[in-house]
């Protein structure tokens, strides 16, 4: 009798994508925000990216040699780096991208135990390290292109702001962070490819939206929307930050839970919080309250703890 | 009990507290002035010598009180004492070093319910001779103040570049503001938490004796590391429970 069933041990079902494809696409989707930054600040923006990905992939090197367990080639390390990049204000000195790199991978990442453990988002958690480490220099947005404040801190001054420059992206602010077109451009090719869906950013862009009208303290006023929306990190957050696979919920109405969660908290910081800008921290916040809302959110396996059975 | 005999268990237990039994990176006890106060080498420095005029005289007090103070009303027995040496402390600071009262604020009163104090009286000083006892709080405060120091020296000059408030660093270099930040004392404490770890395993595998000095059992064996140990146990065996303490009162009424 020839055999027909081939017996093996799981997985069963295999899949063609791999974690290198996924991180390639993060890193192609990112290239329109980091090709708009480069034109928008100059050549000193792509100093920066470069700085910072050459920290984060050496860093990965180096303990991936000490561990004897190479893990650059997945490419994770990369994406670190290019999104931490896209988060660092032009005129910052150099150093501060290498410094930030070394923080998300080895601090962050690896001694957590690598890719997939990690409990925060290694490159929020390093511009939030950089943010309170040095605030003036991350805060500083002044370089030659610009000189005036970012759009959301002149919005929080009550000046008017020009929400058409905010969405195509002439405007001061993060390197990778001024134009939605660009970002969003990206997410669209993140979304078409099955890397992200739309289940986070829409319930954290959504909720904030809503917070926004509510609290905001202007009523029905769509230009002061708009320019929250465009404004910030908002967008670059909500499509490539939120989203990563390791930081966010697994379960689906857990995603829900957590965008709406995000955009809450990022209102509370923009809106009542000292500082003009608050998505870096809102999605830390989340990150840390990702095991919860998943114990919360968990279903049900099919034939167990039905009505008849009582739950624990 | 022959002198030489004291003095090398005096020697013992200031060895013992400084490096086998350190308080705040091998028993990991005390924590909150640990992370609280060392945003510079002088408060850290401070607070552990705080700690330790506490905990030595405190010691001493307990140990030659043991035989007197009843076993049920122990514990508050330890603080009445620990507590009047603290204010005796507080009031001293305040008078001759008011720079450093202010910079350890609260954490003073406070060291009241260090539980290295509270630990060292109900595991070693109740059960030990005045002279060891003395010599087990010095160890131990001594362990306390360069463990303090070591954290607040690190953060002092990643945090601000100055060491004791000399600035030592280049001008070129900027302080990252969050090591005097509460993160930062997390971050200090574990990496040299992790290299004194490091050091300790490498000297293990090169076969150095890491073991705790064999003749000098502390009592304490929920922190004893020591491998068939006959004496291993968690509880005094005659310690009355809790629970009977409450049934006999409730019989007497």
């Amino acid at each position: 009798m020839d055999r027909k069933l081939k017996v093996s041990s799981n997985p069963h079902i295999r899949s063609k994508v791999t974690t290198n494809a996924i991180m390639m696409a993060v890193v192609l989707a990112l290239l329109p925000a980091a090709g708009f930054g480069i034109y928008n600040f100059g050549i000193r923006a792509l100093l920066h990216i470069l700085i910072t990905v050459a920290s984060t992939v050496l860093t990965e090197f180096l303990f991936g040699l000490y561990k004897k367990k190479l893990t650059i080639t997945d490419l994770s390390a990369v994406v670190t780096g290019l999104l931490l990049a896209l988060n660092l204000p032009v005129g910052a000195p150099l150093w501060i991208g290498a410094m930030g790199g070394v923080f998300a991978i080895l601090v962050v990442k690896m001694l957590f135990g690598g890719l997939g453990q990690n409990f925060m988002n290694p490159a929020l958690a390093a511009r939030c390290f950089l943010l309170i480490s040095f605030p003036a220099l991350m805060t500083n947005f002044a370089c030659d292109a610009y000189t005036g404040a970012t759009p959301l801190a002149a919005l929080k001054a009550g000046e008017a702001v020009n929400v058409t420059d905010m969405i195509i992206g002439r405007t001061a602010g993060t390197i990778g962070e001024t134009s939605m077109v660009a970002i969003v451009a990206g997410a669209c090719l993140l979304i078409l490819l099955g890397v992200i869906d739309l289940k986070i950013p829409g319930s954290y862009i959504v909720s904030f939206a809503v917070f926004v009208l509510l609290f905001g303290g202007r009523g029905l006023d769509f230009q002061y929307l708009s320019a929250q929306l465009a404004g910030g990190g908002l967008m670059l957050g909500a499509f490539f930050m939120a989203t990563d696979y390791v930081t966010r919920p697994i379960t689906s109405r857990g995603q829900y839970v957590f965008g709406i969660f995000l955009g809450i908290m990022t209102g509370i910081f923009r809106i009542f919080g000292p500082g003009a800008e608050g998505v870096s921290y809102a999605i830390i916040l989340g990150n840390l309250l990702v095991p919860l809302i998943e114990k919360v959110t968990m279903p049900r396996a099919f034939g167990k703890g039905g009505a008849g059975h009582g739950r624990k | 009990m022959g002198k030489t005999n004291s003095m090398t268990s005096a020697g013992e237990r200031l060895v013992n507290g400084l490096v086998k039994e350190n308080p705040t990176f091998v028993l990991m006890l005390g924590m909150c002035p640990t992370l609280a106060v060392t945003t510079s080498a002088m408060n850290g420095f401070g607070m552990g010598a705080t700690t330790l005029v506490v905990l030595a005289l405190s010691n001493l007090i307990i140990s030659l009180l043991r035989n007197i103070i009843p076993k049920k009303v122990r514990i508050p027995a330890f603080i009445v004492i620990i507590a009047s040496f603290v204010t005796v402390v507080q009031l001293l600071l305040e008078a001759y070093l008011p720079f450093l009262n202010d910079a350890l604020g609260v954490y003073i009163p406070l060291i009241v319910v260090n539980c290295i104090i509270l630990g060292r009286a109900e595991s070693y000083a109740y059960s030990n001779s005045p002279v060891s006892s003395l010599f087990d709080g010095i160890g131990m405060g001594l362990g306390f103040t360069v463990a303090l120091t070591c954290i607040g020296a690190v953060r002092e000059v990643l945090g601000t570049g100055k060491i004791f408030g000399a600035k030592i660093m280049p001008q070129a270099f900027t302080p990252i503001g969050i090591f005097v930040l509460a993160p930062g004392a997390f971050f200090v404490l574990a990496v040299l938490c992790a290299l004194q770890n490091f050091v300790k395993i490498r000297g293990a595998r090169a076969g150095k004796d890491t073991s705790k000095i064999g003749s000098g059992c502390s009592e304490d064996c929920m922190h004893c590391g020591e491998k068939g140990c006959g004496k291993r146990k968690f509880y005094d065996d005659d310690d009355d429970l809790a629970v009977e303490d409450l049934s006999e009162t409730e019989d007497a009424e």
